[in-house]
């Protein structure tokens, strides 16, 4: 049978400190950040439709409008066709979608009580943000995953080293992280569903065309090109098309990663702030 | 074990909570009995440390929620009106999941779900998907939910709302054996009369922000010379409880009502 509870030992007045505050701050963020990503993990176990039904778009863009301009050698720049160009493009691609509209989410958890409940928890806001992120990027991990096989089952050139692949899946997640704080600070100032489907629509396009994704920062005119630099996702692109493909100039790499942990540091804390803001 | 003194919640010139005070006692079912707006839920989000307050003080567990807001949250388990059960995992993976996230230690996480198992007895279903229980089974699930930290304070925001009679009484029944147990601290906000009346050991009635009169149910009835609760609140409030609240509210509880089935 259930327990005795904290309120045991002492009738009234100020209690033992909580047990549940025993480990550090650190300890409890990683707790929570690991209970979230295997809630996800649970939940694509549960519904395989869902990760299928997500893999149709970056297949489409791949072996539709890839072998369309296939043989462009401009396009390609400096890899052995247009669709090994464009795989990371695409990858990150998926990856930015399940992270943008991962804020529906918490407009959905706030309408069923579970964002109230999250927040009611000893877990500090920060780990509640981290373990969110977390979860996009464990949905966007497994559809990388689905996406490397395929490339390997199709034939086209990419490198596969381990460091590469490792380093391209870290910089994936990185990335998905971001975004997905992004996401949650929109989301916790927007009050119903299809107004954020709206803004989804609105910021996504525009980082995905204004980034290195399909094509090079080197064909751009020029004020595209500045807005591109101003554009995180190129360089989530950018350093996954130099793991994956070896395409890219020496240090870039160094640079892509502290761009993308950068913008990541200060999504976490924008969304720290914001975050707790959606139950208002 | 719970103190709310002089609290006053603005949002903007609207004034959510204007100036309540009560005390819960350790062990105690203490209700908040009110029409939709009338300041409950508010009240307590305040004290699962949710909200911030513009005025007053209040304090959970000896913990001020103002300046030990952690503290407080590790002190509670709190039910929000709507129904916060993932659908999209089993029973057991809810579990599990809010064990992890209330920081219960890895060594007694086994053990203490099976204990809020058998306190809630739901231990016949723990490996089906949340979304397909029914009302009465989520809202057991989800008391279970809350008590794997052992809280000595539970926060109930309308847990019976949208439930039949049936589970209703059960929904109670293993509330009462929880606390005889546990001694475990519960407040309940409720605009179900009859609820209040046969389940909480004190009430507290709210209205427009305002408590308007608080004691046990015995008392409130013998001091306004009326046969039921209702009764109290209509010469408390000089309405029926069914008025009040806005679009926002009726469209809640209609969508916790549709969950539910």
């Amino acid at each position: 049978m259930f327990g005795a509870s904290a309120a045991s030992p002492a009738a009234s007045g100020r209690l033992a400190r909580p047990p549940a505050l025993s480990s550090p701050p650190a300890m409890r963020m990683l707790a929570g950040a690991h209970a979230m990503a295997r809630a996800e993990l649970q939940k694509l176990r549960h519904d395989h439709l869902d990760l299928i039904t997500r893999s149709v778009q970056p297949l489409l863009w791949l072996f539709v409008f890839g072998t369309a301009l296939r043989h462009n050698r401009a396009l390609a720049a400096g890899a052995s066709d247009y669709r090994a160009y464009i795989a990371p493009g695409v990858m990150a691609q998926a990856a930015l979608f399940i992270a943008i509209f991962y804020g529906l989410a918490v407009i959905w958890e706030r309408d069923v009580g579970q964002l109230q409940r999250l927040l009611a928890t000893p877990l500090p806001r920060t780990a509640i943000v981290v373990g969110k992120a977390v979860g996009a990027s464990v949905r966007a991990l497994v559809q990388a995953s689905l996406l490397l096989i395929v490339l390997g089952l199709t034939g086209i050139g990419i490198r596969w080293t381990v460091p590469g692949v490792v380093g391209a899946l870290a910089l994936l997640v990185c990335g998905t992280a971001a975004f997905a704080c992004l996401s949650m600070v929109i989301a916790a100032g927007v009050r119903t569903r299809e107004r954020f489907m709206g803004i989804g629509q609105l910021i996504m396009m525009p980082l995905f065309f204004a980034s290195s994704a399909l094509y090079p920062l080197s064909i751009m005119p020029g004020w595209l090109h500045v807005v591109a630099r101003f554009n995180p996702l190129t360089y989530e692109v950018q350093g996954l098309r130099q793991l994956l493909l070896g395409v890219g100039g020496h240090g870039e790499l160094l640079l892509d990663f502290v761009v993308v942990i950068g913008f990541l540091v200060a999504m976490v804390a924008a969304a720290t702030r914001a975050y707790p803001r959606a139950i208002l | 074990m719970i103190l709310v003194d002089d609290l006053v919640v603005r949002f903007g010139h609207v004034v959510a909570v204007g100036g309540v005070s009560f005390a819960v006692r350790p062990g105690e079912a203490f209700g908040l009995l009110g029409p939709n707006g009338a300041g409950k839920t508010t009240t307590v989000r305040v004290l699962a440390t949710l909200l911030p307050a513009t005025g007053g003080r209040a304090m959970v567990a000896g913990y001020d929620v103002r300046r030990e807001g952690l503290e407080v949250r590790a002190s509670i388990g709190y039910i929000p009106q709507a129904l916060s059960a993932d659908g999209a995992l089993t029973a057991r993976e809810n579990l599990e999941f809010y064990a992890r996230v209330t920081g219960v230690p890895r060594g007694v996480r086994k053990e203490r779900i099976a204990d809020a198992v058998d306190a809630m007895e739901i231990g016949e279903w723990l490996d089906r998907l949340a979304r397909t229980l029914s009302g009465g089974m989520l809202r057991r699930l989800e008391i279970a939910t809350a008590l794997l930290n052992r809280p000595p304070v539970l926060l109930l925001d309308e847990p019976t709302v949208g439930l039949d009679p049936n589970a209703r009484r059960v929904v109670w029944e293993r509330l009462h054996a929880l606390r005889e147990h546990s001694g475990t601290t519960i407040l309940v906000t409720t605009h179900l009369m009859e609820e209040a009346e046969r389940q909480c050991d004190r009430l507290a009635i709210m209205d427009h922000g305002q408590l308007v009169a608080q004691g046990t149910p015995e008392d409130l009835l013998a001091s306004h010379e009326a046969a039921a609760l209702e009764d109290v609140f209509v010469a408390v409030t000089g309405k029926m409880i069914e008025e009040g609240g806005n679009i926002r509210d009726v469209r809640r509880q209609r969508r916790i009502a549709g969950r539910l089935g």
